[in-house]
């Protein structure tokens, strides 16, 4: 039964957009996580996407169905900001914190863009799912 | 007289097994909305189903074993799918449009549930005339 394929990819949907949405909160929370040593300081991670094609394909079906999987995690390899604040017990000594490469409005619209794909993913299911019901009570009535 | 249920069923079967396939094809899609370098598919339902109609005068070829090649209309191939036209590419290389893809799979829905009902119908006229009441 082909329709069940609608639930993995829908399922595979909401596992990639839930890692993105996990990486997005944790940027966030460490938005503010300063460091003393440009090289330890925290770096803003994002997830890298990958169709998968014909992995869940039927044999009557070939290469009709794709999903998604997270490929990997990366790093942003932008350089942390370079903050002047000799108070901060954990300044070098030249007095400078390093904040985090994160940015705080790109991680917001991440979010907002991972949280509707996520209803998408979801309302897919939810109309499949009763199509399906639907077609099991056919002739029924 | 003996009933060919197939022939009074008509397309309908048909239309709802490549209806389903459509409602797989939209949920990939959706699930790769944010896949950098995917590019977004849709079936051509009306050609995929002219095609199925020619020959749906029953005249399919038997087949003895699995490694024939079938000609079944029924057995949409993978060659039936179709990229879509972009309207605005982004940057990333993928080309879903969201919105879109939202509008094909609630069209999508409401087209299964019209042909859900014309089988449920056809099946009641014949429950009708079996039972006669």
């Amino acid at each position: 039964m082909s329709s069940f394929k609608i639930f993995d990819v829908a399922g595979s949907g909401l596992a990639a957009q839930s890692v993105r949405l996990n990486t997005v909160a944790s940027n966030l929370a460490n938005a503010d996580s300063v460091s003393g040593d440009p090289a330890t300081v925290y770096k803003a991670r994002h997830p890298v996407f990958q169709a998968v094609r014909a992995a869940l394909g039927s044999l009557a079906m070939p290469g009709s169905s794709a999903a998604v999987r997270v490929s990997g995690i990366v790093e942003s390899n932008a350089a942390p900001t370079v903050r002047n604040d000799p108070g901060n017990p954990l300044a070098d000594d030249q007095g400078n914190v390093y904040a985090p490469n994160v940015n705080v409005i790109e991680e917001m619209t991440d979010m907002i863009s991972a949280s509707r794909a996520y209803q998408d993913n979801v309302e897919v299911m939810n109309t499949a799912k009763e199509l399906m019901l639907a077609t099991l009570k056919l002739g029924n009535s | 007289m003996p009933l060919n249920l197939d022939a009074y069923l008509g397309l309908d079967p048909l239309a709802l097994q490549l209806q389903s396939r459509r409602m797989e094809v939209l949920a990939n899609n959706l699930a790769n909305v944010d896949t950098p370098n995917y590019k977004a598919q849709d079936i051509d339902f009306r050609s995929v189903l002219a095609a199925a109609g020619d020959t749906g005068g029953a005249l399919h070829l038997s087949t003895t074993s699995a490694q024939h090649i079938g000609s079944d209309p029924t057995a949409a191939t993978s060659t039936d799918l179709k990229y879509r036209v972009p309207l605005a590419p982004s940057l990333d290389g993928n080309t879903v449009d969201a919105q879109l893809e939202q509008a094909a799979f609630a069209d999508n829905t409401v087209r299964y549930q019209a042909t859900l009902t014309f089988l449920s119908m056809r099946l009641r006229d014949l429950m009708t005339a079996i039972t006669g009441s």
